[in-house]
């Protein structure tokens, strides 16, 4: 940025303290903020320019200076100028707009992932190692976190103002969206999808904290199982474990290391196994059969809920590999296989279906 | 005050009129149209144009088609299987036999043969009600057999159809609840269709009506031409439907 | 500037009188108002009852902003509230905005100026005034029996699952008015293809009929999807499809898709008339033919076109892929840039001319502010990273507003007060049109330029009650919307007094060009005696001056 930091930093904060401008509380919130600024610069810029034309030419030619008008064709000159300059404004919001974008929605591989669900009219934030929050949401400073989200009902939207990050949050599929903490503080959750009556209700906080207040936070609130525990329980009471026994004679593939790899399905096709492929598996398994295998799975449409299906992609997440849990995936851009970390002592080859 | 942005013409409207175009005056022009021949024009245009919103109004359902039958490849073309391709067929021929009739009622009002006229628009219509028809009874097989889309649709002989004496690969449970899907899209589609043939059939006795008195055998065609058009759009769109609704994955050697 | 310099000219009122035979009186009685064929007289039919829809809407903005003035959900209930801005938004975008140039200026002028007697099918002209009419009961039965709140967008699956309000009736209306829309489009496309007259070429057309020749192919085009999106959805809602239901197989962005292919052409379909009508203003009260005549008339035609390629820019965070992200933004980008040609081409039209302040063109200077404002805000939405923090929250709801209030309405009221005399045959008092003028722009950047910084603070779209600290912006909004409804109003008032009270307009009081301005006010109901031909360019101020120069006043 052409802006001294300093000038930029008294800048924002100045903004902030008069409420008219949110707070930066994310690694992303300034790059968002400087192309706002070149935004408002612009317009700033045309609008002034445009009122000044207008202005001018009013005062100057009005009836009483110029009783006779001249008439005058046009100009292709002109009309080129005020074509090609606001293209090539526009097209430069469009390239560093672009980049954000890819910037926002593409997390780091070493995010850490807390599960959203939103219902209405809350929020229900899943932390891996089971604490359960509603309408809140703790998180470390200075770690990239993802959320991974998924609507039990309607349309909802996961906003944070302050960290600039919103993503809908849909029935049906997961959608990711991902940020880095800055600043300890407290900060605005709101649902900005319309979602019936209580839609200005589904408020929350996000509260951002060191690192140690996380962790201290973390073992205070735990209450009970992790996701992961909640997720096996479910494996084996739902009947999971009848055809995914690990056993080579199984009736259904070893989901042992299974996420992240790259499956080959019955129809030739490959698919990254990522949570999205495991929710759908679960709830569609008839279009998700490994290879070699016969399409006998049933569906468990209508028998587990967001939470439970959460839980068990958690669990089958860190079966064979605690790496893998602390693994993001560039979701859109990539669909390579993430690397695996060989754990001591197993043969990954000959656990991969 | 001056009514007129300039004149030129030294006679009342009508004579400069007459002077200059050789056409037939007819009873049923328009004043706002300047000439027979404009009001034709323009009655064609506009029935183009509303063929056009037509168009983008069924293309809705095409493209939630499209988009269906490539998530649910396999449920599409099993329910298919259970549409008759000997009903589709005739009704396909029916529609185009009505479309045949109606083309001909067009040169027949052009050619001002007025019996002619009315014997082609009641084809038009007997070949119009025998494919709705035969749509009712596709439907009502649809009714008994618990196919339609809603709280009674039964998927038993999708999952299990050696039970019920078909000759068909099973689908798993969760695919066979997308038949639903395709048995909705099938209705809303034909449906669709089916509303504007009756539509269609409504237009077409008030033609006959109108065509044994005489209305259409005197040079004003414009009605029935472009009710022609109408009806041929409506037989084009169950032209696609019934491909890609009944002839899924059809073998000729099947 | 001097406040005498006008160029009203209005006839000697102590011997002006209405011409004895015009459109308005040619046939009495109810029945010939409401059986009839006349593209002027349905044209007047629908200025009667948008103004009734739009002050319904405006009723309903009024409780909004009344709402919002504390952050507690205090005044009303929260379904309540949810239905107000429905009702706001579907009478306001449907029953207002779509029909207001179109149906009312453009069914009154289109036929005049391109030199016809009427609309290629007034018939199907007056059954498009009976279906709006229609839809419009039916919006206001399902707000009588309860209203409905599934936001004028009936996202789903809210609207088919999760909803027990009137869905079905609001659907219908929306459904039945919008056959209205496609058969206006379709009346004026034809008309504009097959009745011009003699020497009429296409760019000797005055710029409104290319605008709304524009929105007409939008219209057409665009108005089916979303009738069969609507049908759709009560489908899903009636029988318990599921075609956007998730659980059934079906897929809620599939809704989003096919509801903003035509929702965003909507948009389209709303400004352009709009532009037209400033297009005609500016000209006139600068004496000048528009600057770059054929850039202003293909970037019509380029927004229309354009306009149905970028509808996804609605859905950027829906978790469309990245990729398609990136192409919708480019699309939204290129379709600005005709936007701004207008604009410069309408500024430059200024430069050499022979400037008067009426009150139509202070209107049209306010849409020129205010439009630029809101299409530029327009462009911050169409950048993708920018988007993510912008959207669904009030930045977009300051932005439509700009444009749709700022410059569409503010368009329509510079219509409205252009054609005045030549409808009504009678003119308005000047000095209070102009204060209505100023009010009206003064209270609407009081309403909407905070709700821009709400925007970027986060405060989210719809909602009822919102975090304390952002009270003070809203407070300022709501004064805003005070003045802004008394701007409103005025016209209300003095072009009611004018139909009785004002002076007589006479043929050309504004002294333009345009076929309309020759011939009566009002207008006979054949408009023109003899059909005119056209032997001179749009905007041929000299050929005014020839004409005047060669005019017989008095007699004997």
């Amino acid at each position: 940025m052409g802006i001294s930091p300093v000038l930029w930093q008294f800048l924002v904060k100045w903004l902030h303290s008069s409420a008219l401008f949110p707070a930066e509380a994310s690694t992303i919130a300034p790059y968002t903020d400087a192309l706002y600024f070149f935004l408002i610069s612009i317009s700033l810029i045309g609008l002034v320019f445009v009122t000044i034309l207008i202005l001018y030419f009013s005062l100057r030619y009005r009836r009483d200076k110029n009783p006779v008008a001249t008439q005058v064709e046009g100009s292709t000159i002109l009309e080129a100028t005020w074509t090609i300059i606001p293209l090539a404004l526009f097209l430069v919001v469009f390239v560093w707009g672009g980049l954000l974008y890819f910037r926002i929605y593409d997390p780091p591989p070493n995010a850490m992932n807390i599960y959203v669900v939103g219902k209405q009219w809350m929020w229900k934030a899943e932390h891996p190692g089971g604490q359960h929050e509603i309408n809140a949401l703790h998180v470390p400073i200075g770690q990239p976190v993802q959320l991974t989200m998924i609507s039990q009902d309607v349309f909802h939207s996961f906003s944070i103002p302050d960290f600039r990050v919103k993503r809908e949050v849909i029935p049906g599929r997961y959608s990711t969206v991902w940020f880095q903490a800055t600043d300890p503080g407290t900060y605005h959750i709101f649902c900005t999808q319309y979602c019936g009556t209580l839609h200005s209700g589904m408020i929350g906080e996000v509260t951002a904290m060191t690192p140690a207040d996380y962790k201290k936070w973390l073992d205070q609130s735990n209450s009970g199982m992790s996701l992961a525990q909640n997720g096996e329980r479910l494996f084996a009471s739902m009947g999971c474990n009848a055809c995914h026994s690990g056993n080579a004679a199984a009736r259904g593939p070893n989901l042992a290391g299974v996420y992240g790899s790259k499956l080959t399905l019955t129809d030739g096709s490959q698919v990254l196994v990522n949570d999205a492929y495991l929710r759908d598996a679960i709830l569609n398994p008839s279009q998700h059969v490994t290879a070699g295998f016969a399409p006998i799975m049933p569906t468990y449409q209508g028998q587990i809920s967001e939470d439970g299906l959460i839980d068990l992609v958690e669990y089958i997440k860190q079966l064979q590999s605690n790496y893998r849990i602390q693994q993001t995936f560039v979701t859109a851009g990539s669909n390579q296989a993430s690397p695996t970390t060989p754990a001591v002592g197993t043969n990954q080859d000959s656990v991969k279906p | 005050m001056d009514n007129t942005v300039a004149t030129e013409h030294p006679h009342t409207h009508e004579t400069a009129v007459h002077a200059e175009h050789a056409h037939v005056s007819l009873p049923q022009h328009r004043h706002h149209f300047e000439t027979v021949e404009q009001q034709r024009e323009a009655g064609s245009f506009g029935m183009w144009l509303f063929l056009l919103t037509e168009i983008m109004f069924f293309g809705g359902l095409f493209f939630a088609y499209l988009l269906y039958r490539n998530w649910y490849y396999d449920a599409f073309f099993t329910a298919s299987n259970q549409l008759s391709v000997p009903l589709g067929a005739v009704n396909t021929v029916f529609l185009i036999t009505s479309g045949f009739f109606m083309a001909l009622a067009v040169w027949a009002a052009e050619v001002r043969k007025k019996d002619t006229l009315v014997w082609t628009l009641i084809l038009t219509t007997v070949f119009g009600c025998a494919f709705l028809g035969i749509k009712y009874v596709e439907y009502h097989e649809k009714w008994e057999k618990h196919h339609i889309p809603g709280a009674h649709f039964d998927i038993s002989e999708f999952v299990n159809p050696a039970a019920h004496g078909i000759k068909e690969k099973p689908l798993a449970p969760d695919m066979a609840e997308r038949t639903q899907v395709f048995f909705f899209l099938y209705f809303a589609m034909t449906g669709m269709h089916a509303l504007h043939m009756i539509i269609g059939v409504g237009l077409l006795f008030w033609l006959i009506w109108r065509a044994r008195r005489g209305d259409f055998s005197a040079g004003y065609v414009a009605p029935i031409e472009n009710f022609g058009l109408y009806w041929h759009f409506v037989d084009i769109v169950w032209l696609f439907l019934f491909p890609l609704l009944y002839l899924i994955n059809r073998h000729p050697l099947h | 500037m001097s406040s005498t310099a006008t160029i009203v000219s209005l006839p000697d009122q102590a011997t002006a009188r209405l011409p004895k035979r015009s459109y308005l009186n040619n046939e009495q009685g109810l029945l010939s108002w409401l059986l009839t064929g006349d593209h002027k007289r349905i044209a007047i039919l629908y200025l009667i009852s948008i103004t009734f829809f739009f002050f319904i809407g405006g009723a309903f903005a009024g409780l909004i902003r009344l709402e919002l003035l504390t952050p507690q959900p205090d005044l009303v209930a929260a379904d309540t509230y949810n239905k107000f801005f429905t009702m706001h938004g579907i009478i306001m975008v449907f029953l207002f905005l779509v029909p207001s140039v179109p149906a009312t200026i453009g069914n009154f002028l289109i036929p005049i100026m391109v030199g016809a007697k009427d609309l290629a099918f007034p018939k199907i002209n007056l059954l498009s005034w009976y279906l709006y009419v229609v839809g419009g009961i039916m919006v206001l039965a399902a707000l009588v029996l309860g209203g409905v709140d599934t936001g004028w967008t009936f996202t789903t699956p809210l609207s088919t699952h999760y909803l027990n309000t009137h869905v079905i009736t609001a659907a219908l209306a929306i459904f039945v008015a919008g056959f209205s829309s496609i058969f206006t489009g379709l009346n004026f496309i034809v008309t504009i293809h097959r009745m011009r007259c003699p020497g009429m070429t296409w760019f000797r057309l005055p710029l409104f009929v290319w605008s709304n020749y524009a929105a007409s192919l939008l219209m057409v085009l665009g108005t089916p999807v979303l009738a069969i999106t609507l049908v759709l959805v009560l489908l899903e809602r009636v029988f318990g499809i599921g075609v956007f239901d998730p659980t059934k197989g079906g897929d809620p962005l599939l809704f989003q898709h096919l509801f903003w292919f035509y929702s965003h052409p909507a948009v389209y379909i709303m400004i352009l008339p709009g532009m037209g009508v400033i297009s005609e203003t500016i000209s006139t009260f600068s004496r000048k033919r528009v600057f770059g005549y054929t850039a202003v008339a293909f970037s019509s035609v380029a927004i229309a076109l354009f306009g149905f390629f970028v509808w996804a820019h609605h859905m950027f965070i829906m978790g469309v892929s990245n990729y398609s992200a990136l192409v919708f933004s480019l699309l939204t980008m290129l379709v600005a840039v005709p936007s701004a040609i207008k604009v410069f081409n309408w500024a430059f039209t200024l430069q050499k001319g022979s400037i008067t302040f009426e009150t139509p063109m202070l209107y049209s200077f306010g849409f020129l502010g205010l439009f630029t404002i809101g299409g530029l805000t327009g462009v911050f939405l169409g950048s993708l990273g920018m988007d993510i923090h912008l959207t669904e929250t009030y930045f977009i709801v300051a932005h439509f507003h700009f444009v749709m209030v700022g410059g569409m309405l503010m368009a329509f009221l510079a219509g409205v007060h252009f054609w005045w005399p030549k409808m009504t045959g009678r003119m308005y008092p000047e000095s209070l049109s102009k204060l209505a003028a100023v009010t009206t722009f003064i209270g609407f950047i009081l309403t909407f330029m905070p709700q821009f910084i709400l925007g970027y603070l986060g405060m989210p779209r719809r909602y009822h009650a919102y975090p304390p600290e952002y009270q003070v912006l809203n407070v300022l909004s709501t004064a805003g919307a005070t003045v802004l409804g008394v701007g409103y109003m005025l016209p209300l008032l003095y072009l009611g007094w004018s139909l009785k009270y004002g002076a007589i307009a006479g043929d050309n009081p504004w002294q333009a060009t345009g076929l309309e301005w020759q011939i009566q006010s009002p207008p006979l109901t054949e408009n023109f005696i003899e059909t005119p031909i056209m032997d001179h360019e749009a905007y041929d101020y000299e050929w005014l001056e020839q004409k005047k120069k060669n005019e017989v006043t008095t007699v004997g």
